[in-house]
């Protein structure tokens, strides 16, 4: 029996493993040199990624509120690639801050409160799941201790997040009134399309919404963003997002696959919205730390079109493409967090010449930025062109024939977003510059991190074994 | 040993070889890089041979035929089941001979460069680009899937781009290097749509299931091919001439044949290994690989006949006016490039019908050794005399003797006097022509002996005419300039002799090609005839040739100047092609589009600044869109969009 609940919940037992080593390092008396400590955490998490990969099963727990199975694992896994990647990015940052072990308490529980959510069987397990990702995450925010906007994003970051979530347990209590269960198999029985269900199931999308920064729920997204320091940014513009569209494509499919086209009519306006605003958005940005985030709402609103395709094709897709995604933004991110670390120029026009000084980390933020605009042959291409096929693919909603609108409608975003991206391709290599960007030194960490990602990048798109590879486990 | 276990090996070494010495070789091993690259090459040419001695001795030859192989096939992209992308390894007997000439042709040009480019500011690079080509073009040869032919074809129009523009400090280098890259890529454009329409048709992209459907008359690929049609030609003859057009861009067909000659800017080793015995049969290539379905379809064999034939003759005319060794030598590449596409153009599948088809391969294989020879004869002239002009040369025979026999040799051969290699490939096309189309064996006749007397033309220009004494410039030609001459020499020799029909014929069976005494008598006495002309005119200083030129009059002067077609191009383009479509499209773009796009950024700053106001950063704000976007959503989802 104990051994039952050591192997299925093998991922979540490592994390607060780890979680206890930090708590012991913290209470510690010894003085521990940054540095030191920060290549321990990362050999731990690298420790975790690797046993990650092993002894995978299926099966569940708690009276069928745990569940889980290959796919689920490796949901988890790209997680915990991403964290790794963040935590080492986040190196040069963290080198002087006081606090370490605290900062990587909060950031494994929101982990460990994301692995809760993906593997939950049951709307009460999810809530949970969801809250304890939010909820330190909040904390995480506000890690610029001595900074006021740092503070003041946190504090509306808990805010917002505070009155989506009750919007969604009204959602959640809803559907428990009219079907009488929480349990997804029973749900998915349960639900007929009622309007309160609808209305119900509107409140509840709103709630995955606002976590994924869908339009009109993101608005929170631009001062916390701009607020959080870099590491926790790019955490939440990738790593909870691409937790929360794992639960969001998993509990579509199986929970409310009797209302399909309620949701497919939701998510071609949330897609249609959430692509165009967001490229608006980006489109004006001067600064590369906003701009990456804006443009991470787009990329949302495609990874949306992929789930209205209703297929495990769609459903291989989205995970395909957030692996990408991972790599990419994380790319892009790193470069960016180091470059203003180190000499606190963050704006487009600093970059302007950034080719001169900097040649290998401009090929890194390059290669980043046309896998996130979608050029082959980057794996970014090979994503978006699964995500579109999947949502192309849907006949039976459409009655038959492919979805030309909404196709339509991203391809043009497409080519708003080359614009966007190419125009800082354009000012890292051909821009003139009386000043630019003197050399930015990169230690051992954040180097590890650009290899990881600029390799992920290259090889998922030419492997086709990693797209064959997550539908097998899909199918 | 499996084919598996090794053959992927031939083209992955020169990869290897690319990666290696372009990363590191300028900075880590420059002197060599040169060395590193032949022994890459050395091992990757070895395993060519073994393969080849497997494949034509041991294993491949089963029931009559000879087996189309596919020891490795990885699937890259599948687009739905039956269609995908693959990268795969065929081994047939095309494509063993393409992969022995290719190997051995790199090696003996690596070997050549050694001396030729020694002391090159970009040594290495040099050679991360023939290690890139020589991939390249391995994995064009092998190609089991018609997309995967189309991927390196571009690859090695992408290595041949690098190197024609190698000397990239010369605007000439620059622009030959881009009319070349513009030239086949618009013919490409022709193949790649030609791809699709058979690919659509066929429902494939695997050469051998795609052959199979489209040369099944029965089956409903077929039909549908055949029965479609636009513009009253069938989709068939479209896609096929569509391909062909490809074929022609990279072979340099008349009238695509512009490019080669400017191509010539390049190092001279590097025509010799691209612009002569590899690059540019691929068009060819194409055209056997394809061969069965080109075979049903007698449009489109009928163009490739005429186009072959025309092109022949006219690159002929050219070479005997031009004045530059190396010109000379790519017109007359142009012409041999004829004689095997119009041989494939009067073959018929199988059979006694199939002539053509063994003589155009077999011209292919010989044509690479002397062709390749011939070309690095003339880089070690230029080595010697530091000029291409033929004016600057003459009497070298005493001074560089090696090379003096070896281009004589490969002159001799090209003439097709016997025993030389060429004699034998000539007189099998030559066969052929005369068994199915009468014109064409005329112009072939009469083109061989033109090609006589320009080589001979060429051969007393540069080592007999005046006793000049030529300085050496201090440079003598190294053993590594002088082996590859004469390896090249020898098979010059010798390969006319292999009984080619045995080993490859269009349907795999053996074909016995006995050879024809009297048939060969007239061929030869025009190739005496020319070079006798040749001789009369240019062994010693005389004004004959002066007044032979004056004599023909406006002619020379057209041939002397490539007929006018650069001009032709100048004026398409920039009259009429800018004119009538720039012109009109640019006051489009300007007003119309750019206007639009204008408009589109006018109004979307206004959308953004409208945006700007939503984005208050007040939560209480932000609460309220939230709740109205919940309650706006329920509704449409309710009541309006169900």
């Amino acid at each position: 029996m104990w051994s039952d609940y050591l192997h299925l919940m093998k991922m979540e037992m490592t994390l607060i493993v780890i979680l206890f080593i930090l708590l012991f390092l913290k209470l510690g008396k010894k003085e521990w040199d940054a540095g030191k400590l920060l290549h321990f955490i990362n050999i731990l998490l690298v420790i975790n990624l690797i046993f990650g990969f092993f002894y995978n099963t299926e099966g569940s727990l708690f009276g069928n509120m745990f569940r889980t199975n290959h796919l689920l694992a490796l949901e988890k896994n790209i997680l915990n690639l991403g964290t790794l990647i963040v935590s080492l990015q986040s190196f040069h940052w963290l080198k002087d801050h006081k606090h370490i072990p605290e900062f990587y308490m909060l950031l494994l529980s929101t982990l460990l409160g994301m692995f809760f959510m993906i593997s939950s069987n049951n709307l009460l397990m999810f809530y949970l799941g969801l809250e304890l990702s939010t909820i330190p995450l909040a904390a995480l925010a506000n890690f610029d201790l001595e900074k006021k906007i740092s503070s003041e994003a946190a504090m509306k970051f808990i805010l917002s997040s505070a009155f989506s979530s009750g919007l969604l347990l009204f959602g959640i209590s809803m559907i428990y009134g009219t079907t009488g269960t929480l349990n997804y198999h029973e749900l998915s029985q349960q639900l007929t399309g009622s309007p309160l269900q609808i209305l119900s199931f509107v409140m509840f999308a709103a709630g995955f919404g606002f976590k994924f920064s869908a339009i009109p729920f993101h608005l929170w997204t631009a001062d916390v963003y701009e607020g959080s320091p870099v590491a926790v940014a790019s955490y939440l513009s990738v790593i909870s997002k691409g937790a929360i569209l794992f639960v969001f494509v998993s509990v579509l499919y199986q929970v409310f696959e009797n209302m399909t086209t309620v949701w497919y009519n939701l998510l071609f306006l949330l897609s249609v919205f959430t692509m165009t605003i967001g490229n608006l958005f980006a489109l004006r940005q001067q600064n590369m730390k906003r701009f990456l985030a804006f443009s991470s709402i787009a990329q949302v609103g495609f990874i949306l079109i992929g789930i209205t395709g209703q297929s495990s094709e769609g459903s291989a897709a989205v995970i395909y493409f957030i692996l990408i995604y991972v790599f990419s933004n994380l790319g892009a991110f790193g470069v960016v967090s180091l470059v203003s670390a180190a000499t606190g120029r963050e704006t487009v026009n600093d970059y302007k010449g950034f080719y001169k000084n900097n040649k290998t980390l401009t090929w890194v933020l390059a290669i980043s930025l046309f896998s996130l605009a979608g050029i082959p042959p980057t794996a970014g291409f090979f994503g978006k062109f699964f995500l579109l096929l999947a949502g192309a693919g849907t006949t039976h909603t459409t009655g038959g024939h492919a979805n030309y609108i909404l196709i339509t409608i991203a391809v043009l975003n497409l080519i708003i977003s080359l614009y966007y991206y190419l125009r800082i391709i354009r000012a890292m290599f051909m821009d003139n510059n009386n000043n630019p960007i003197e050399k930015v030194k990169a230690t051992l960490s954040p180097n590890i991190s650009f290899v990881i990602c600029i390799v992920g990048i290259i090889v998922t798109g030419f492997a086709s074994g990693a797209y064959d590879f997550i539908y097998s486990l899909v199918k | 040993m499996n084919y598996a276990d090794y053959i992927a090996w031939i083209p992955l070494l020169p990869l290897a070889g690319f990666v290696l010495l372009g990363l590191f070789g300028k900075r880590f091993f420059k002197q060599y890089s040169g060395i590193i690259g032949v022994f890459i090459l050395l091992v990757s040419a070895a395993l060519a041979f073994y393969t080849a001695y497997i494949y034509f001795f041991i294993n491949g030859y089963e029931d009559g035929v000879y087996q189309k192989l596919i020891p490795i096939k990885y699937v890259w992209l599948q687009f739905y089941s039956g269609t995908s992308i693959d990268m795969g390894i065929l081994l047939d007997p095309i494509s063993v001979m393409m992969m022995v000439i290719v190997t051995f042709v790199s090696l003996m040009v690596h070997i050549f460069s050694l001396g030729y480019m020694k002391g090159e500011e970009r040594f290495s690079t040099y050679y991360a680009f023939l290690s890139l080509f020589t991939f390249s073009m391995l994995g064009l040869v092998v190609a089991s899937n018609i997309f995967q032919i189309y991927f390196f074809w571009e690859l090695v129009g992408i290595s041949s781009y690098l190197l024609i523009g190698f000397y990239y400090d010369r605007p000439s280098a620059v622009s030959a290097a881009k009319k070349a890259f513009i030239v086949t890529r618009f013919a490409d454009l022709g193949f790649l749509i030609g791809i699709i329409i058979l690919a659509f048709e066929g429902g494939t992209l695997d050469f051998n299931t795609l052959i199979h459907r489209l040369t099944d008359l029965q089956s409903p690929e077929y039909i549908a091919i055949t029965t479609a049609s636009f513009l009253g030609i069938s989709v068939m003859t479209w896609a096929l001439t569509l391909v062909f057009m490809g074929g022609a861009g990279k072979s340099a067909m008349f009238p695509l044949h512009i490019w080669l000659p400017d191509a010539m800017e390049g190092p001279t080793p590097v025509s010799a290994l691209i612009h002569a015995a590899t690059m540019v049969v691929a068009g060819v290539f194409l055209v056997a690989r394809l061969f069965p379905v080109f075979s049903i379809n007698g449009a489109s064999l009928l163009i490739v006949t005429w186009v072959g034939s025309v092109s022949a003759l006219f690159a002929a005319i050219i070479a005997c006016t031009q004045t530059d060794i190396k010109r000379v030598l790519a017109y007359s590449t142009v012409s041999q490039i004829g004689y095997m596409i119009f041989a494939l153009g009067v073959a018929r599948y199988g059979g006694e019908a199939g002539a053509g088809y063994t003589a155009s391969m077999f011209h292919l294989f010989t044509h690479a050794f002397f062709k390749s020879l011939l070309f690095l004869g003339a880089g070690a002239v230029i080595h010697i005399v530091h000029s291409n002009e033929m004016k600057d040369m003459g009497g070298l025979r005493k001074l560089i003797p090696v090379t003096h026999i070896t281009f004589l040799i490969a002159c001799l051969a090209i003439a097709g006097v016997p025993p030389f290699a060429g004699f034998f490939s000539k007189e099998e096309v030559l066969l052929a022509a005369y068994n199915s189309n009468k014109a064409v064996y005329g112009i072939a006749l009469f083109t061989s002996g033109l090609t006589a007397f320009y080589m001979f033309r060429l051969y007393f220009s540069i080592f007999w005419r005046k006793e000049q004494e030529h300085e050496t410039h201090g440079h003598k030609l190294s053993l590594s300039m002088k082996l590859p001459l004469i390896i090249l020499a020898a098979g010059t020799l010798l390969v006319g002799f292999i009984p080619f029909g045995k080993f490859v014929s269009s349907d795999g069976r053996t074909l016995e090609s006995p050879f024809h005494f009297e048939f060969s008598i007239a061929p030869v006495l025009f190739a005496l005839a020319g070079i006798s002309l040749a001789t009369w005119i240019y062994k010693k200083e005389s004004g004959r040739s002066q007044k032979l030129a004056a004599a023909l009059g406006g002619f020379y002067r057209a041939a002397y100047k490539k007929f006018y077609m650069d001009e032709v191009y100048m004026f398409v383009t920039k009259k009429i092609i800018f004119n009538l479509v720039g012109k009109p499209a640019a006051w489009i773009d300007k007003y119309i589009v750019d206007g639009t796009m204008n408009g589109i950024a006018f109004s979307t700053a206004k959308v953004s600044g409208w945006i700007k106001g939503i984005q208050s950063g007040k939560v209480q704000n932000y609460a309220l869109y939230f709740f109205v976007g919940i309650i706006v959503l329920s509704i449409v989802i309710l009541y309006l969009w169900k």
